[in-house]
Formats: C-alpha cells, sequence, structure tokens
C-alpha cells in the first residue's frame, strides 16, 4: 500500500541528536586542547589528557562524530523527501546509526590511550577500522538501495553528492587503513616513508573533499533551496561543478607535502589541480548564493538562512585561501603553521558547522513534527556568537601563522638566522589565548542549539508526533527542462 | 555532452554509482601508482640497517604518545630550513618509518636531525620536565615514560610483522631483542630513538660503515 507509506524519521531524528551531543563534546576537547597550547599546566601530568594523546579526540570528535552523525542524519532525510520514497531497509539503517555511535564511542575512548596509527584524521586502529568499513557500506546500501526504489525518476542534485560522498569515502577509507596487526593494540601500514606520505595525504585532503566538501554540498544542495523558497539558481551549473569538483579534488593531495622529498613532479601537479580546483569550488558556492536571488529578505529574518549564506561566504574564501595556500612559494611559508590550523578552522567552522547548524535548523522542526524551532532568539545568539568566536578564533591563528612563517625565514644581514624557534612561539603566544576565547564562543554557542533543540523535541520525547505520509507524485512523462531560448 | 546524455546519467542510479567511482579514482591512479613504483624503488642508503629493537621501541612510543601532531621530521629545500636544520631530508631516509612520521604542524621543532644536538641526560630531563630546561616552551610533560618498561615479546611479535612486511631483521636479530630491551624504561627507549634520528638513518662515512656499530646505539 504504497500511498499510507510514511517517510522513516525516527532515524533521522537519532541523528539529529547525536550530532548535537558530539557537536559539543568534540568542541570541548578542542576548547580543552587549545588551553593546553596557550597554558601547558593544563596537560596535568595525566597520559590520556596530554595535548599529543587527546587531539586525535578533536578532530575525530567533530569531523566524524559530530560532522558524521549530521550527514548521515540529513542524507536520510533529504534522499527519502526528494525520491518520494520510504528509506530502504530499516533495520540497516538503525544499525548505521547505533554503528556509527559505537565506533566513535571506540574510537575516542581508544585513541589518548595510545591505540593510535598515528596517521592523522585515521588514527583509530585496525578493528576499529573495520567496523567503520562495515558500517559504512551499509550506510551505502541503504542510501542506494533508497535510489534505487524512488518514485521521482530524476535523481536531485544533492544525492549526487550524497552518493560521491560515501563512495570515495569508502575507497579512501580502505586504501588508507590497509595495515598488518600485530595485537590489539598495535599494527604496521603496509605502506612505509615517502609512499605512505602520499597515501595518507591522499587520504587527508580527500576527507576535506569527500567528508568536509561533498557531503555537506549535498546538505547545502537540499536546504538552501529549501530555506530560499526558490528553486537552484542553475541546474546546469550544477552538473559541471559536481563532475569537475569530484574528478580535480582527488589530484591536489600532494599539495600537503611541498618542499618534501616527495618527487617534484607530484608536488607540482598536486599545485596546479589545486588552482583549478577553485573554479568548480566558487561555482558550487555562487550557485548556493545565487540561489538565494529573490529572497535575500529571508536573511533577515530566517537564522537557518542567515547560517547558510555565511556558510556559503565563508565556503567561498576558505577555497580561495586554500588554493592559494597550494602556490609553491606561499606554501613555503603556510606550511608547518597556524596558518594551517586558521584555514582548517575558516573551512570546518565557517562553512561546515555553520551549514550544519542552518540545515538542522531547517530540519530540525519539520522532523520533530512542530512548525518551528522552540526559541527564534536563541537562534540568533547562536549565530552571533558562532561567527564572532570563529572571527576571533581565524584572525588569531591567521596572525600566528604568518608571524610564525615570517619569524622562521626571517635572516639578518649576516645571512644567519633571526630568531630562534622558542622566539616565535613566545610572540604567538597570545594568540593562542584569544583563539581560546574564540573556542568559548563558538561552544556557547553549541550549548544554545542543543537547548533549543531539546525544547523543539518535546512532542518528539512524549511521541505524540505524527508520521510525514509520502508524497506520491503524479507521472511525469517527460522531464526534460525547456530547451535554451535560441540566440541569434 | 548535450544535456540528455546527463539526464540519461542522472535517470539511472548505477551507472551514476559506476560514474562516480571512475571519476574520484582517476587522480589516485595517476598520482599514487606511479609513485608507489618510483618510491618503492627507493632504497635505504649504504649500510642503513632498520630499527634496532630499542629504536624501535622508542620509535612506536613516539606514534603512541602523538609526538608527530607537534613535531615534522621532514627539512623542507628551503634556505631557511636547512640553516636552521640541517641538511634538507631525502626519501632514503624515511624507508623504514611505518607510518611515515614528517609530521604537518611544528608547534615545536622539526626533529629529522635532532639526534645527537642534546646530550642523552637533556633529552631524558626535557621529556619528563620541558620547561626546567626550556622555560617557555608549552610541551606537555612526559613523566609517565620513566616508569613503564619495554616488552620484549611483544616487541618480538612487532618485528616479526615487520619482516613480513619486507623489514630486513633476520631470526637472530629478533631472538636478541628482548635481552637488548631488558631493563630498559621507555624513556631509554625513546631517548635513544631521538638519538638516532639524522644520525642513524643517513649514508654513514665508509670507515664508520666498516666498523658497523648496531644501527640505533645510543651515543
Amino acid at each position: 500500500m504504497p500511498t499510507t507509506e510514511t517517510f522513516n524519521d525516527h532515524v533521522v531524528r537519532r541523528f539529529l541528536l547525536a550530532s548535537a551531543v558530539w557537536g559539543i563534546i568534540g568542541m570541548l576537547v578542542g576548547m580543552y586542547l587549545a588551553a593546553e597550547l596557550a597554558w601547558p599546566f593544563w596537560n596535568f601530568d595525566v597520559p590520556f589528557l596530554a595535548f599529543s594523546k587527546l587531539r586525535p579526540d578533536h578532530t575525530f570528535g567533530v569531523i566524524f562524530a559530530f560532522g558524521g552523525s549530521a550527514l548521515m542524519g540529513t542524507c536520510y532525510y533529504s534522499v527519502q523527501r526528494t525520491t518520494h520514497a520510504r528509506l530502504a531497509w530499516g533495520p540497516l539503517a538503525d544499525f548505521t546509526f547505533w554503528g556509527w555511535q559505537l565506533i566513535c564511542v571506540m574510537a575516542m575512548v581508544s585513541m589518548p590511550l595510545g591505540l593510535t596509527q598515528s596517521k592523522e584524521y585515521a588514527e583509530p586502529e585496525w578493528w576499529i577500522d573495520i567496523f567503520i568499513a562495515v558500517v559504512w557500506v551499509s550506510f551505502g546500501a541503504v542510501f542506494f538501495a533508497t535510489l534505487a526504489r524512488r518514485r521521482i525518476q530524476h535523481i536531485y542534485v544533492s544525492n549526487w553528492y550524497y552518493g560521491a560522498f560515501i563512495i570515495a569515502v569508502a575507497l579512501l577509507h580502505i586504501v588508507n587503513n590497509l595495515a598488518i596487526p600485530v595485537s590489539m593494540s598495535k599494527s604496521y601500514p603496509i605502506y612505509s616513508g615517502a609512499v605512505d606520505a602520499m597515501v595518507q595525504w591522499w587520504y587527508g585532503h580527500n576527507a576535506v573533499a569527500f567528508f568536509l566538501t561533498a557531503g555537506f554540498l549535498g546538505m547545502m544542495y537540499y536546504f538552501v533551496p529549501r530555506q530560499a523558497k526558490q528553486p537552484l539558481w542553475s541546474y546546469r551549473f550544477s552538473i559541471v561543478n559536481f563532475w569537475a569538483l569530484i574528478s580535480i579534488y582527488m589530484w591536489a593531495g600532494s599539495h600537503h607535502l611541498m618542499y618534501t622529498a616527495l618527487p617534484d613532479w607530484v608536488q607540482s601537479v598536486g599545485m596546479a589541480f589545486s588552482l583549478v580546483l577553485l573554479m568548480p569550488s566558487w561555482g558550487s558556492a555562487a550557485n548556493g548564493l545565487f540561489t538565494f536571488n529573490g529572497s535575500w529578505h529571508r536573511v533577515k529574518t530566517d537564522p537557518a538562512a542567515k547560517f547558510m549564506v555565511l556558510a556559503l561566504v565563508f565556503y567561498a574564501a576558505a577555497t580561495l585561501e586554500g588554493s592559494t595556500m597550494a602556490i609553491k612559494s606561499v606554501n613555503s611559508v603556510s606550511h608547518y603553521t597556524d596558518w594551517t590550523i586558521a584555514h582548517v578552522h575558516a573551512g570546518s567552522l565557517g562553512w561546515v558547522a555553520m551549514i550544519t547548524i542552518g540545515s538542522l535548523y531547517a530540519m530540525a522542526p519539520r522532523a520533530l513534527g512542530r512548525p518551528a524551532m522552540h526559541s527564534h532568539k536563541g537562534m540568533e545568539v547562536h549565530f552571533w556568537l558562532h561567527l564572532s568566536g570563529t572571527l576571533v578564533y581565524v584572525a588569531s591563528m591567521w596572525l600566528a601563522g604568518v608571524t610564525e612563517g615570517a619569524m622562521w625565514r626571517a635572516t639578518s644581514p649576516d645571512g644567519s638566522l633571526t630568531y630562534s624557534f622558542i622566539d616565535s612561539l613566545i610572540t604567538i603566544k597570545p594568540l593562542y589565548i584569544f583563539r581560546w576565547f574564540g573556542g568559548v564562543l563558538i561552544w556557547l554557542g553549541m550549548w544554545v542549539m542543543a537547548w533549543n533543540l531539546w525544547f523543539t523535541a518535546a512532542d518528539a520525547r512524549l511521541h505524540i508526533i505524527k508520521p510525514v505520509p509520502v508524497p506520491v507524485p503524479e507521472p511525469v512523462a517527460d522531464q526534460l527542462p525547456p530547451p535554451l531560448p535560441a540566440t541569434a | 555532452m548535450a544535456y540528455r546524455h546527463f539526464e540519461f546519467i542522472e535517470k539511472h542510479v548505477w551507472l551514476l554509482g559506476i560514474l562516480i567511482a571512475i571519476m574520484v579514482s582517476l587522480g589516485g591512479l595517476a598520482e599514487i601508482t606511479p609513485l608507489f613504483v618510483e618510491a618503492n624503488k627507493v632504497q635505504p642508503a649504504e649500510g642503513v640497517k632498520p630499527y634496532a629493537p630499542l629504536r624501535l621501541a622508542g620509535r612506536d612510543i613516539y606514534v603512541r604518545e602523538g609526538c608527530y601532531l607537534c613535531h615534522s621530521q621532514m627539512i623542507r629545500a628551503l634556505r631557511f630550513e636547512t640553516q636552521r636544520y640541517g641538511p634538507y631530508s631525502t626519501a632514503s631516509e624515511s624507508v623504514y618509518d611505518r607510518p611515515f612520521q614528517w609530521g604537518s604542524k611544528r608547534t615545536g621543532p622539526d626533529l629529522a636531525r635532532v639526534g645527537g644536538k642534546y646530550s642523552d641526560e637533556w633529552q631524558r630531563l626535557h621529556l619528563v620536565s620541558p620547561r626546567r630546561v626550556v622555560p617557555a616552551s608549552n610541551m606537555p610533560d612526559y613523566p609517565w615514560l620513566a616508569k613503564a618498561t619495554i616488552d620484549g615479546t611483544d616487541l618480538q611479535a612487532r618485528m616479526r610483522v615487520l619482516v613480513r612486511l619486507g623489514d630486513p631483521y633476520s631470526e637472530a636479530d629478533i631472538a636478541a631483542a628482548p635481552e637488548a630491551v631488558a631493563g630498559k624504561s621507555e624513556l631509554d627507549a625513546l631517548v635513544a630513538y631521538l638519538q638516532g634520528l639524522g644520525v642513524d638513518n643517513v649514508p654513514h662515512a665508509p670507515a664508520a660503515a666498516a666498523s658497523s656499530a648496531p644501527a640505533g646505539a645510543t651515543r
């Protein structure tokens, strides 16, 4: 009886909750780490609190726990709406939820205890990696099976991005984590030295590309037109950007290894593709922003739209910065410094977190059976806390990075180096305090969001929300868009 | 491609999936495959042996403690780098590094050639309590390293896995490992590892190679 089918929003609501909780945990760890860098006594001589042990918990916590939960939740939400079909394989979808939460807990407990592969953003040991692969394949199965049972012939653009995100992350995760275990707590990767470096940064860069960009672009392509209440600015433009983005990104990983022992041609290819990458990146940002043409007044009154617009602006800014930093001469200044940290956080706090928060504010009332979020003012407060925190954070780390880059290369007239290494650390220490303060603002904003979601979910907690019925579309004979006007 | 070609792709999920998989594979194949062939040909310099047992234990402690998050081991081919840290790093120096330890951030200085720059005693003091020797440092203390000892049997298991991956340890090397680390603390191992960086993994002078001190012996 397809006419009585309802959307499976149950699993979506769980991911929504998990995302809020992990956001607070992941950012708390980040804030704590920032405090450790500014005031080292926060390490307390406790092994699992030492900066070097705790840092993977911040990156894993915000990227995979917070971002991953948000991505899977919004993916399940939007794929049902864009295909007019209920999520396929409900129990498997539940498994992806519980499996992913278990993975996040296992990773975040084991890494500070020293169980690490020491590959950035791929630290969890082999047995967690196997579990990640299983849950990820299940996620892909649920997603593609839902697409297969769609009632709308055409697959909407947000689903291309979610699809690319799922396929590419599976590929990256498996290739980068190939290792031979010694015991439960130790394994050695099958690659060594320069090959390992290349594989790791192919993974590391494309984790950014496909986890933090393609996935969130999927979110953007669904929720931005939804919130602007207008169709996408250019559908054709999104086709060009999609195929260009997913194919070019994969070439650019070697820009993380400029001037290193990696063969020179790989560095040059990485730089060239990083520059080309600016075009599809700006294309996607422009497509999102132009979608607001004609409804810019919404930005004044709708905090979710405000988050989305700022997210797209930060996306454009961070991708311009990224392409610039991939130029070898710029990279010689920025590499190894806090400029990299500034760039990452402009992308993650500005683009990723803002598009996520905007989408959560857009999705939550609908998934929780409410007309609107509990508190409009709460969303406004969150917006200003998040924006000011991000600006303080990025500005202080940018300044710190440029200072380090300049001091490390400064030479005196006699040709000797002007500064010792510790001089640069002493100079930027006040900026580490500013950075911590920026983090505090952002973290407080996350609490405001959690409070707001909690009260928006009042009905859901009492199990009195009605399931949303799936609309069954009229069959459409031909879905071709009208031909372009003939040019003279 | 005309729009109708894209329309065909966008109406067939299997085709969309396959094309995505192809497009995302191209870059990796083009860059990693030749590199894999090329870099696998990179051999350690004449006379450079895989990590001696104590240094191997030290390397794994370096990994476990997350040192790579604040220290690079990759001196770039730039003048101000070589001036500060010594000759630029080459691919042959890290052939025995699983995983690679080139790093991505310098909250502290590069360590690729730190071996021999400071005394063993300085390294111990600095690891246990960095601010006693560098007052402005923001490095965490690692006092627990001095209390823990190295497990020789576990180390043998690690060496066997490395043999499977191609590291040239002999059966005699593996058999002698527990003795080499007997009674040593994790701090001893980490200091031995650090003191060999840029020393044990670079070409030795012919005379030094002839005397062939076991790789990783601290001086």
